[in-house]
């Protein structure tokens, strides 16, 4: 099965996702400059982390104009499993294919460390090879990924089980100081309301490998190679 | 045009040095060819005082691929590959805008990478500040931190490593000497050279504006109170455009369509079109109204002496230019035409057709002039050397020490400084910052590089020579640590007024340690920078060299780090403690004194200790490492129970000339240098002894990991016992403490 990285001008974690898809993983996986106008028959599409046009104006907010959106925006729609890792989790926000937004962190610092983040659901095509509740130690590297939105959009969010990821201690406790950035309801990732895009701010295809520390990330990429593989999202080519 | 003393002055020019350019060009040079003779002649640009002491450094080798003259220097890694690297300071820019002079500083070095084709993977900084509890430092240290990180992060190189270090002398000249490190393949290295007659000289990047003019001269000259209003000779950094330069860069140098290429750093066009010129043996011929100009009306002058940021020049292959101009425009770069090559050795600047400057390149730079400074022994020097301990009085009790040193900001946690830098991206890095070296593995291979910046400036301040040595010395020590083989180096050398004698005898002096040491270590240098005039008010700093050295691991899967690895394992004090405690930290927390004699190096103990280090990681017997440095043993063995819960207890030897009251500390916090605690499992300790022994280094089994106490006994005499958990605290606590404070406050 093939991922395509979408990579926008100021991407910069898109190699480190091609890595993971290709090299861990073992599966294909393409590069999809983001001028663009196919996904060039990827299964999986990762919008990854980064920088996109400097993250000027507002992060992903150029971005979502980039021609290759349309496409991806298509794919999402026919029901195509579709990642976005901290940028590309902002870039989803701005193009619309998720709600809400992201402010500076609370420590109005930019933050790279470990965090542990907990898998609320498991029925979407980058969680179904977790076990229900597992808890995951996976980077973070962000100036803003305080997640918000409305309280009556995040009451959805919660009534319809589209929070998949949530910054947790590492037992799982819920706790404010295990939110690492102010998000709300201590969201890390959430999703659509079909489920097949999935954002979310830690970076999971940094955490593969033991030797860099953590390889709890593996298990959210090879969710997709499952999904796929077992015909669960197969309406998207 | 007659220069008068004004005008001279304006531009660092030296009324002999005018009368030079008057023979060299056989006529008076116009206003542009004095502008770039100011900024090529500029101590920043041609390295007038420090040229005839830098040839002394030994830059060969049989891996060096390119020793200094280039962009970078580099080093031959093995699989085809080549480690480009080079450290710089961005000093004088730092201190007037924080925030811009660090970014701008980043920016500078990784353009030096990419230049030489190739992929920036890893920076580390050194950094030096005031002390914190002065809010300008603290807005200063806060500025440059996060200058750092918004550079760097954004353009998406991580930053793996590094130290910072306090000295007052650093209030009102703070240094920022970044180092990057790049992976090309060994036989594509760019060189930054023209040649080829009519081949096409190319602009691309951002558009020049009248920014950064004179910024080379100012890095040339001393701080004083009118310093904040130079203000705009600093510059102002676009990580984004920087990142599109980066990979445009590298597309088009997977062609062949390029003949040089160089970026545009201090004295912006006038340097690279100069320096590449000069190095090809070409001359360059530009008309700067092609230039592409952010602002109108912007002279000849200005537009050479511009140095706005993220600009490149590149001399394309005759024939290959839609290739290249195709390349750029995928990036929405625009590549424009600005000139040619040509065969009479001239840099030629044209404004609409009319020829502004005619200068021929080497006298530009080869033929700049350089000087044979006077050099003299400081006379601080026999007084400050000078350490009668029994004058201190009776020394607090160890725990106390131990707790101040804890919480002081050259040994207290970086985390607060490193959180902010984005250290994982292009998931190579092994060995975070805050652990001694960083370690960035090499993708497609086994390897790994252990990267380490370290240079401790009171044991320069108080024997040049002999700091500066030690300097190398611990950089090469922190690879070893780490299991890298050091491989090469780079030098950041910050000093003050070279047309002081005994600031230049300072500098001299340094230069010769390190050459020395490198030399008995066999380390190379392959390039670096020199930034004199780092004085405020006539006050310099403290002499400051920096070493970055590379190690290279053959097996990325046998690395060591700081941190103690297993309950129980055995701990081993590699080398010897005199109780030293000249320069030490100690001195300067508990009595406010940088005095004394720094410690004694004996360079083939200290090389064989490297080479038993770097064979016993790779056999996997050494399981951590950590060099006694800052603190002595004591802040060594607690700094390798951080981050792991376990404790440790250890007991070292009296040390009989350190008798009397201050026998204890100077025992747990003399900073002798080539020791090293490792530790191992149970059973192999004694196979380390051994080794050890078989290499001609001392090796004594001192104790045991485990437990939630750091414990140090002296002759079985209880000396420390402390928790684990509360140094902890008082250690990572430290420096966040300075800005939660102020928060409060505000």
């Amino acid at each position: 099965m093939k991922f395509a990285v979408v990579v926008f001008p100021g991407s910069n974690c898109d190699h480190d996702a091609y890595h993971a898809a290709r090299h861990v993983l073992g599966q294909d996986a393409a590069f999809v400059w983001h001028k663009e106008t196919s996904l060039g028959g990827a299964d999986v599409v990762v919008l990854p982390g980064g920088f996109a046009h400097g993250d000027y104006l507002r992060t992903g907010a150029i971005a979502r104009f980039s021609p290759i959106m349309r496409e991806v925006q298509q794919f999402a729609d026919r029901g195509g499993p579709v990642l976005g890792i901290c940028n590309g989790f902002q870039v989803l926000l701005e193009a619309g294919l998720l709600p809400g937004a992201m402010l500076r962190n609370r420590s109005v610092k930019f933050q790279c460390e470990h965090v542990f983040v907990k898998v609320e659901q498991i029925d979407t095509p980058f969680t179904n090879a977790c076990r229900p509740g597992q808890i995951l130690r996976i980077p973070i590297a962000h100036g803003e990924g305080n997640y918000y939105a409305e309280p009556g959009v995040i009451e959805r969010l919660e009534k319809n089980r589209q929070v998949i990821f949530r910054y947790t201690t590492a037992d799982g406790a819920m706790m404010p100081e295990a939110n690492p950035n102010g998000s709300a309801a201590n969201i890390a990732g959430i999703c659509n309301d079909a489920r097949n895009v999935v954002g979310l701010m830690p970076h999971p295809e940094r955490a593969c490998e033991l030797a860099l520390g953590s390889a709890d990330g593996y298990v959210v990429l090879e969710s997709a190679v499952k999904a796929v593989t077992h015909g669960m999202f197969a309406a998207a080519r | 045009m007659t220069a008068s003393d004004q005008i001279l002055q304006q531009h660092g020019l030296t009324r002999d040095e005018y009368q030079r350019i008057l023979e060299m060009l056989g006529r008076e040079p116009t206003v542009t060819e004095l502008g770039i003779f100011s900024v090529m002649w500029s101590e920043h640009c041609s390295y007038k005082s420090s040229r005839v002491h830098l040839r002394k450094l030994p830059t060969t080798g049989p891996r060096v691929l390119q020793g200094p003259g280039e962009n970078a220097g580099a080093v031959d890694i093995g699989d085809g590959l080549a480690a480009v690297f080079k450290i710089e300071s961005h000093n004088h820019p730092s201190f007037i805008e924080p925030y811009q002079g660090a970014a701008t500083g980043v920016g500078g070095i990784i353009r030096d990478i990419f230049t030489m084709g190739a992929r920036p993977i890893a920076l580390l900084n050194s950094l030096r500040f005031g002390p914190l509890e002065d809010p300008l430092v603290r807005r200063t240290f806060s500025g440059v931190v996060r200058g750092i990180a918004g550079y760097g992060n954004s353009i998406g190189i991580p930053t793996v490593g590094g130290e910072i270090a306090f000295d007052e002398s650093y209030t009102g000249n703070p240094l920022v000497n970044v180092f990057c490190l790049g992976i090309a393949k060994a036989d594509e290295i760019i060189k930054a050279a023209a040649s080829g007659a009519g081949n096409a000289v190319y602009y691309v990047g951002a558009k020049t504006g009248r920014d950064g003019i004179h910024g080379a001269t100012m890095a040339s000259a001393e701080f004083d109170e009118a310093s904040a209003e130079k203000r705009p000779a600093v510059q102002v950094g676009d990580p984004f455009m920087e990142k599109l330069l980066l990979e445009a860069c590298l597309e088009v140098m997977k062609t062949d369509t390029l003949v040089g290429i160089q970026d545009m750093g201090a004295a912006g066009l006038t340097c690279s079109t100069a320096e590449m010129g000069s190095r090809g043996g070409a001359g360059i011929a530009i008309d700067v109204s092609l230039v592409p100009q952010r602002e109108t009306g912007m002279t000849p002058y200005e537009i050479m002496l511009s140095e706005s940021q993220e600009r490149m020049l590149l001399v394309v292959k005759q024939g290959r230019e839609a290739e290249v101009e195709r390349i750029f425009e995928k990036w929405d770069l625009h590549a424009v035409r600005i000139g040619e090559v040509t065969t009479d050795g001239r840099l030629l600047v044209k404004h609409h057709g009319d020829v502004v400057a005619d200068i021929p390149a080497r006298c530009l730079t080869d033929e700049a002039p350089v000087y044979q400074r006077p050099m003299a022994e400081p006379a601080y020097l026999a007084e400050a050397r000078r350490l009668d301990l029994s004058s201190l009085g009776p020394p607090p009790p160890p725990a106390d020490v131990f707790r101040r040193l804890l919480a002081s900001p050259g040994i207290a946690s970086k985390r607060w400084v490193y959180r902010q830098y984005d250290h994982m991206v292009r998931t190579n890095t092994l060995v975070v910052p805050g652990m001694g070296a960083g370690v960035v593995r090499v993708k497609e291979t086994n390897r790994a590089l252990a990267l380490s910046t370290d240079g401790n400036a009171r044991f320069v301040y108080l024997d040049p020579f002999q700091g500066a040595q030690l300097a190398v010395a611990e950089a090469a020590r922190n690879v070893a640590c780490a299991g890298g083989e050091p491989i090469g180096a780079t030098n950041c050398l910050n000093f003050g007024n070279p047309e002081r004698p005994e600031i230049m005898w300072q500098f001299g002096q340094a230069v010769e340690g390190i050459s020395a040491a490198c030399r008995a270590l066999g380390i190379p240098i392959t390039g670096g920078n020199v930034s004199l005039y780092n004085e405020t008010d006539g006050r310099g700093v403290l002499p400051t060299p920096v070493l970055g050295v590379v190690g290279l691991v053959e097996d990325a899967s046998k690395i060591a780090r700081r941190a103690f690895a297993h309950d129980g394992d055995t701990i081993v004090l590699l080398g010897v403690g005199r109780g030293e405690l000249g320069g030490s930290e100690y001195l300067k927390v508990i009595h406010g004194l940088v005095r004394g004699v720094p410690p004694v190096l004996d360079l083939p103990a200290e090389a064989a200790l490297q080479r038993l280090l770097v064979a016993g990681i790779a056999a996997g017997l050494i399981r951590s490492a950590h060099d006694c440095a800052e603190g002595g043993v004591a802040v060594t063995l607690a700094e390798c129970c951080f981050d792991t819960g376990l404790g440790a207890t250890i007991d070292v030897p009296t040390i009989e000339a350190a008798a009397g009251a201050m026998a204890a500390v100077s025992t747990l916090f003399g900073e002798s240098a080539s020791r090293v605690i490792v530790s191992v499992e149970p059973s192999r300790a004694a196979e380390l002894v051994r080794l050890a022994a078989g290499a001609g280094v001392p090796a004594a089994i001192v104790g045991r990991v485990g437990g939630d106490r750091i414990r140090v006994t002296i002759g079985r005499e209880t000396a420390l016992d402390e928790s684990l958990a509360d140094a902890e605290r008082i250690w990572s606590e430290a420096i966040g403490a300075y800005f939660d404070r102020e928060r409060a406050i505000a």
